[in-house]
């Protein structure tokens, strides 16, 4: 017992460290991906809907495109059938990847869930037709203010502050570009109005969370009851008598040369109104500016470390107040979207519930401008799926479609689309 | 540049924290601030800094006098701090940590990085520091961690330095290295503030020392003077520095940990295949650097961690899988490394912290009830017997000193019947007073034939306390030497050398 080992002492070098990972099986996915080809076989095998041959019918095109692409026809029980056995067959082949310590791609993953996608219309649509740009159309726009929610939390709690008030948000802009835009005749100030609403709404949470330290999903769900309450008694006692309040002119929807003939790319996404095209650019803002700026740095330090931040010189809170400011002006266009985009007059609680949605979205989207938005997209996609699918007469109850998001973004919490991590310092105030 | 602080002074309501301050600091020279924890040297940092702004006294930088109304101003007019806790955010890169707060940028606000890594690549190629502007700030080793601070602080051309407590979380190596950055930058020009309480870092870098004690300067002296002198006149009387203590009296193997491994949250293995055994009656140190998975070890001994394999036998009973409950009922002492945060509850007082972990049973609940007027004549002894200064045993915890806090603990968990007893950092944050009466009941524990496992991430600690030391390093156990073993090789130990192996079959 005389050998002496001769390791040289490593002394510390910027080498990264290398964390020894433990081989732990997560059968998450195989789990998930087996309860989904289990209920692709009970519904589209079990059931035997379409079994007398009946169609299900794809339209691409739009009666007006320029282009137009034909219409696709599926048998709807043979399109089942099969579905099922590819959905079954990817299920197995997950749980063996697993059982091979190997990772599941990313691809197998979207496969599995646009083929469960087109199983799902096949079968729903059995003998009738599933209008795919209309669908689409209606994803986008129905997105749209989950998609500016979404925004506006992402900016507020990337720098520090939980914002719960989206939804009030939301609520304060609609209500207030309606009378504005009724007022004025002009729905561009209408716009302005739904910005300044919003603001007005999240600097009472900026104010109450960073001055007066009051728990932020408190001051957050106050003020959802608060503006819900507030918008809901000035519409019975202020627009319900005088009409001429709550008659703003609805933004007509812009066709952009060349780009809108595209197939099914182009009615989706550029014959929509100016709040939608406002949105595009306000995502590569967003993005732009949290990850490529020199505000975004020190808006994301905050959120992370604000005491690192204090002890190089920024001004923790004020930095906060203005990230939570402006997402609060981004929510707040994105309430204008309900009356000047769709409906073309405020209702008492015409949110409903879309400011939680957009939460959901930021938190299924891991805080990221981007992501969120991709989020957003898949909720709204759920939301006009119901829709479609009530119009032309599907088995499905509509409230287990609106059902959806939230269950996607319990999933998503329960780590299943990698960890969502919560920036470090969010929700906590910065005391020196 | 020469710094100078005239007379000082700062309160935090009724409790003066500095009291007027004096101190000088000449161009390229280490002043070495000395005192106990507590004795006000992070206060006086955080006045000189613009953290804090004092109620009475002045601040000048080459005799001009300064305004400090924030960090930034600090920083503005050359002063530097490589903070005890890093003040680095941990998903951010290198290079964005360096400039953050001092952006440059081009064209239409884009931040401009490149220039960032320029001066990440300029400042390390000048101290030989090898450090990747690119890597993520929570991928790298403290110690690198630390050289990145140091970076920051040189980007903004600060020619006064303050490194507050550096060598808390470094190896022994790393902090050899450490002193050698400091007398390169002292070379420089720099002038340097080095905070500590460890004489014997003092000693080897200091140029001057200034000693605080309860907020006022109590005397200055040279690096010549011996330990116990510094001791002394940072505690206020002649200090016991070493722990008397016997040969263990060994009782054979009492617990005994085979082929132990955890699992975190995030799947990592933080405690890598562990094996080592604890007689009656002797102290097994486990040393390291923090975070080398002690932590997760002791929990996983307490039954604290979710993924945990291999045995754990106390007295031929294994325990590894039951309930916490089961295993403090097997007799299990736990002191945890976080008092304020896991050993007790701040709102709670003396008296029903010392019964925290007794809630169920007599003697203090019978039939559903508490028994009070029990509980309260068994605060009074604890209070007595562990010699804990405080307002009665209805005072709140939380109001205690760190020294007293530590002491309910130690009273809770000593005063039931033992089989094991486990401390994680039992003296961390103590005045000297303190960590003498820790470590004296540790000794008498093992000597009462209960087997002792310390953890200690503090060298001098392990030294004076272990019959044996096992040393962690990324979750292995490096090797398992006598408590003899020289500091320098439980230094090579700890930055992941193995130990020779004749001494390691001990």
């Amino acid at each position: 017992m005389s050998t002496i080992t001769q390791d040289i002492a490593p002394l510390p070098s910027s080498a990264p460290i290398v964390k020894l990972t433990a081989q732990v099986r997560s059968w998450k996915i195989p789990i998930t991906f087996s309860g989904f080809a289990i209920a692709s076989l009970l519904l589209f095998v079990g059931l035997g809907r379409g079994q007398r041959g009946e169609l299900s019918t794809f339209r691409l095109s739009e009666t007006r495109d320029v282009i137009q692409l034909p219409e696709v026809a599926l048998p709807t029980f043979v399109t089942g059938v099969l579905v099922a056995i590819v959905l079954v067959l990817m299920a197995v082949s997950s749980a063996w990847l697993v059982y091979r310590h190997r990772k599941i791609p990313i691809v197998l993953t979207i496969m599995f869930a646009l083929l469960f996608l087109i199983g799902f219309l096949a079968w729903a649509a059995s003998g009738s037709t599933i209008p795919v740009p209309g669908l689409l159309i209606g994803t986008v726009t129905l997105s749209a203010p989950l998609i500016f929610g979404a925004l506006g939390g992402v900016l507020s709690e990337r720098a520090g502050v939980v914002n719960v008030a989206i939804e009030a948000q939301l609520l304060a802009g609609a209500f207030s570009s309606a009378v504005v835009a009724s007022a004025t005749g002009n729905p561009y100030l209408g716009l302005l109005a739904a910005m300044v609403a919003g603001a007005l709404v999240s600097m009472v949470l900026a104010a109450f969370a960073l001055k007066y330290l009051v728990d932020q999903v408190i001051v957050g769900v106050v003020l959802n009851v608060l503006v819900i309450g507030l918008t809901s008694f000035l519409y019975s006692q202020v627009l319900a008598p005088s009409a001429n309040l709550n008659s703003p002119d609805v933004f007509p929807r812009l066709n952009i040369p060349l780009l809108s003939e595209i197939p099914i790319i182009g009615p989706v996404l550029f014959r929509q109104t100016i709040i939608v095209y406002v949105m595009y650019v306000a995502v590569a803002l967003v993005f732009f500016g949290l990850f490529r700026t020199k505000w975004g740095l020190r808006v994301r330090a905050v959120g992370e470390h604000p005491q690192a931040a204090d002890t190089v010189g920024i001004n923790v809170n004020r930095t906060r107040f203005i990230a939570v400011t402006l997402g609060g002006v981004i929510s707040g266009f994105g309430g204008a979207y309900f009356t000047l985009g769709a409906v073309g007059a405020f209702n008492k609680e015409m949110t409903n519930g879309m400011g939680f949605i957009a939460l959901a979205a930021v938190i299924f989207g891991q805080w990221h401008p981007i992501k969120a938005t991709l989020a957003a997209l898949l909720f709204g996609f759920a939301t006009n799926l119901q829709n479609v699918l009530g119009i032309i007469g599907s088995p499905v109850p509509s409230e287990f479609m609106l059902m959806l998001p939230y269950v996607v973004t319990i999933f998503a919490v329960a780590g299943f689309v990698g960890r969502s991590r919560a920036p470090a310092a969010d929700g906590k105030p910065y005391i020196k | 540049m020469k710094l100078e602080l005239r007379g000082i002074t700062k309160r935090f309501g009724a409790l003066v924290a500095n009291n007027n301050i004096s101190l000088t600091v000449e161009s390229g020279e280490i002043h070495a601030l000395l005192g106990e924890n507590g004795a006000g040297k992070s206060t006086l940092m955080n006045v000189l800094y613009g953290l804090y702004i004092a109620e009475e006294g002045e601040i000048l930088l080459d005799d001009k006098v300064q305004q400090f109304a924030g960090p930034g101003d600090a920083m503005n007019a050359g002063i530097g701090m490589v903070h005890q806790h890093f003040m680095l955010v941990p998903v951010f890169t290198v290079a964005e940590n360096v400039v953050l707060g001092h952006e440059q940028t081009t064209f239409g606000g884009r931040l401009d990085l490149s220039a960032a890594r320029a001066k990440v690549r300029e400042i390390s190629d000048r101290f030989g520091f090898d450090i990747d502007p690119d890597a993520l700030i929570e991928d790298l080793p403290v110690g690198v961690q630390q050289r990145v601070e140091i970076i920051k602080a040189l980007s903004q051309d600060a020619k006064v330095l303050v490194f507050d407590e550096p060598t808390a979380v470094l190896t022994p190596q790393e902090t050899d290295e450490l002193m050698t950055i400091m007398r390169q930058l002292a070379a420089s020009g720099t002038s340097i503030v080095f905070i500590t309480h460890k004489l014997r870092e003092v000693r080897a870098v200091a140029d001057r020392i200034t000693v605080i004690r309860l907020g006022t300067v109590v005397g200055e002296a040279s690096p010549t003077a011996t330990n116990a002198e510094l001791a002394s006149l940072m505690v206020g009387r002649a200090v016991e520095l070493t722990v008397h203590k016997n040969a263990p009296e060994l009782r054979g193997t009492a617990l005994s940990v085979k082929n132990l491994s955890v699992i975190d949250v995030r799947n990592q293995i933080v405690v890598n295949n562990v094996s080592f055994d604890v007689q009656a009656g002797e102290v097994l140190a486990i040393a390291g650097v923090q975070g080398n998975g002690q932590t997760e070890l002791t929990e996983a001994l307490l039954g604290l961690q979710q993924h945990v394999t291999g045995s754990i036998e106390l007295d031929g009973k294994p325990l590894r899988g039951y309930s916490v409950r089961h295993i403090l009922d097997s007799g299990v002492g736990f002191v945890p490394e976080d008092r304020t945060e896991d050993g007790l509850i701040a709102d709670f007082s003396i008296a029903e912290n010392l019964m925290l972990d007794r809630s169920s049973g007599a003697p203090f609940v019978k039939a559903g009830n508490l028994q009070l007027a029990f509980r309260a004549k068994f605060a009074a002894e604890k209070i007595t017997e562990f010699d804990i200064r405080s307002q009665g045993s209805e005072m709140e915890a939380g109001r205690l000193s760190g020294g007293n806090q530590q002491k309910v603990v130690l009273a809770r968990e000593l005063s039931r019947n033992l089989r094991l007893f486990v401390a994680a950092q039992p003296t961390r944050g103590l005045d000297v007073g303190s960590i003498e009466f820790v470590h004296t009941r540790i000794i008498e524990t093992r000597d009462s034939g209960i087997p002792v496992i310390v953890v200690s991430t503090e060298l001098d600690e392990v030294v004076a306390l272990a019959d044996r030391i096992a040393v962690m390093y990324r979750g292995e156990i490096v090797g398992i030497v006598p408590g003899s073993t020289p500091r320098a090789t439980l230094g090579l130990m700890m930055a992941g050398e193995h130990a020779p192996v004749a001494e390691a079959a001990l």
